[in-house]
């Protein structure tokens, strides 16, 4: 199959630019996302191509932003919302929450909900306490919603497709530092499932399981653990709701070790979350206790090794990793 | 001009709300409907009136106080009633209850039980139809209360910006649960914001129907030739408390009981008569709605409940 290189930021603006070629129902609506490009780029070039009816420019208006994507979505049409720093969700918590997620169901059934919500995470960026956030775990939290945060250009273009396309809410988490990065990718269109984990390396030794950022940096340590003759399996969940399970319970199975890598603060956070699961339906394989690396107990630091020392690094995964096969 | 036609249908849909909240009072108080809710009585005629003035596939989005803006918008009192006895066969299977009431295919697009939520939601409406070029228009349904939560200023200033075809109708009765509109505005007519977002800022007389009518009436035709969102401010007053657990000690008797000297069906009632129609033909539609109210109760009382495997498979659509 032809590929070709594209950026994450890229991918995404593909995924943006095919469904909203094929279906006049998409739009996109957010501060900033027009002229300017989006606070990151991503949407560059797509007011030129669909103009401002169906590239939105709002006010600062978070709540009305998530709103007006809701009860556009009631009516028939497939919004794509951009929320600029996923720290601004708290702004707009009570339209996801109250609204978008619970109309399906407390209606009956008979609403369709269909939107999605684009928002860049994460830490590294040296913007501090209200622009580092990385807030995915309460929103898997919430029923009614779909969670998707991947980790290569690959899977971002293809899930943004099937989020786009997808009858139910889906917040669509983008990690800042991953925009840059390059990946082959198809040349033809392509779609990926929400609810398909992947196997980024084979490995035999023990399970690390994580998305987005953490996927990388869990493979950088895994090359890292090769060469002492440890073999890492590193899992990418890539959709957080719905949750492939099994892709986890069949890799523990063979490597009956698992470590959990996440960036939010390590308490009550998602990855806790799929130690208890282990737990629960992975116990007789297991031969050592599940451990999980989440971030620091603390709001992002500004200063740069502070902020570092924040969330996982590649040394802190192979440390772990270590910890769990002693 | 209204017909006498259509002032019959606003009677009837007027009297059906009452005799509705005043059936779903007495259930309550006979432990058939558990919850909580919050009665209309009384503000019938902002809700009749302005549905009135709209097409049947036009949209409106509604409130927690908002049996009256579904029955206004055309529900069917059987599935409404069994919805506030959370049965399968109310409106939202019995899973949304009093406060969650919608019919999206009938063009209500649900009722919300965070004060203001509804706004923005109802502003999203308008841009998909804008989008769409289908002619319709938004009615948004909201208390004073909703004035006072971000949610109004982002939404409503939102939809002036971009001049969409919604209308804000503010169903001010003086109180935000116990809180007074004279504690929670600094200004007189809460239709005087408007003016900070560049649209036409309208009072109507809440008691009075046929002037609810004229109002909105005005404001979709105004939505629906591109002119934009109007902000109608609609004064009434709700007999009863804000929801069953009030015991009413923020208001006097002396201004309740002025309120109800003003009751909007008595109102209409008496314009009707004094047009010429004659008493037995409002004792009809009296007793018409009368039937209507029992047979919705009993087809409530009689309807099975959803289970709990059937209710899992609603959270997420295909």
């Amino acid at each position: 199959m032809p590929t070709k290189t594209v950026t994450y930021a890229e991918a995404i603006r593909e995924a943006l630019r095919e469904e909203m070629r094929k279906d006049p129902g998409v739009f996109l609506i957010g501060e900033d996302i027009g002229l300017y490009g989006g606070a990151f780029g991503v949407t560059q070039g797509l007011l030129e191509e669909f103009g401002e009816e169906r590239v939105i420019d709002t006010p600062i208006s978070e709540s009305a932003i998530a709103g007006a994507a809701i009860g556009a979505a009631l009516v028939g049409m497939r919004p794509v919302a951009e929320i600029m720093f996923c720290d601004f969700l708290t702004l707009c918590a009570d339209q996801i929450v109250n609204q978008g997620a619970k109309m399906r169901f407390m209606f009956g059934g008979k609403a369709k909900v269909p939107f999605v919500l684009r928002t860049p995470m994460g830490s590294g960026t040296g913007a501090a306490g209200h622009h580092s956030g990385s807030l995915e775990s309460w929103f898997t939290h919430i029923p009614g919603l779909k969670v998707v945060a991947p980790a290569t250009p690959r899977d971002a273009k293809g899930l943004l497709k099937s989020a786009i396309q997808d009858n139910n809410p889906v917040l669509f988490f983008e990690h800042k530092l991953l925009y840059r990065t390059k990946d082959a990718i198809p040349e033809e269109e392509y779609y990926l499932p929400l609810g398909k984990g992947e196997i980024k390396r084979e490995g035999r030794d023990i399970t690390i399981i994580a998305y987005s950022i953490m996927v990388m940096r869990s493979l950088e340590a895994a090359k890292i653990l090769a060469q002492e003759s440890i073999e890492v399996e590193v899992i990418d969940l890539r959709s957080l709701r719905p949750l492939d399970e099994e892709l986890m319970l069949q890799s523990v199975k063979k490597t009956n070790r698992a470590v959990v890598v996440y960036e939010p603060p390590q308490f009550g956070a998602f990855g806790a979350e799929m130690v208890s699961l282990l737990m629960e339906k992975a116990f007789d394989d297991l031969d050592a206790p599940v451990l999980r690396l989440g971030g620091e107990e603390m709001p992002p630091p500004y200063n740069p090794n502070l902020e570092r020392r924040l969330v996982p690094q590649v040394e802190d995964i192979v440390n772990i990793v270590k910890q769990v096969l002693q | 001009m209204l017909t006498q036609e259509e002032k019959l249908r606003m009677f009837y849909s007027m009297y059906l709300i009452r005799r509705f909240e005043e059936s779903a009072e007495e259930l309550y108080m006979a432990g058939k409907i558990w919850g909580t809710f919050h009665l209309y009585i009384g503000e019938e005629a902002v809700a009749v009136g302005a549905c009135s003035a709209l097409h049947p596939d036009d949209y409106i989005t509604s409130t927690h106080r908002g049996h009256g803006h579904c029955l206004a918008k055309g529900a069917d009192v059987k599935r409404m009633m069994a919805e506030l006895m959370g049965k399968r066969t109310g409106y939202c299977l019995g899973l949304g209850g009093s406060m969650h009431i919608a019919d999206v295919e009938k063009g209500n697009l649900g009722a919300t039980g965070i004060v203001g939520s509804g706004i923005p939601i109802a502003v999203g409406a308008a841009l998909g139809c804008k989008m769409q070029k289908n002619g319709k228009v938004v009615l948004c349904f909201f208390g004073d209360g909703a004035m006072n939560t971000g949610a109004f200023h982002e939404a409503v200033n939102l939809a002036a910006v971009l001049k969409l075809p919604v209308i804000f109708l503010c169903e001010n009765n003086f109180y935000a649960m116990s809180f007074s509109v004279k504690k929670a505005f600094g200004i007189q007519d809460i239709a005087e914001r408007a003016a900070g977002y560049g649209m036409p800022g309208v009072i109507v007389d809440g008691m009075d129907v046929l002037a609810v009518y004229e109002g909105v009436s005005e404001a979709v035709r105004r939505a629906r030739n591109n002119g934009g969102p109007t902000l109608i401010e609609a004064k009434t007053y709700r007999f009863k408390g804000h929801s069953k657990s009030d015991k009413n000690v923020y208001r006097t008797k002396e201004e309740i009981k002025m309120w109800m000297e003003r009751c909007p069906i008595k109102r209409l009632e008496n314009h009707l008569l004094q047009e010429g129609i004659e008493a037995k033909v409002l004792d009809a539609l009296k007793e018409k709605a009368e039937q209507e109210i029992q047979e919705a109760v009993r087809f409530g009382m009689e309807s099975e409940e959803l289970t709990l495997e059937e209710a899992r498979r609603l959270v997420y659509a295909d």
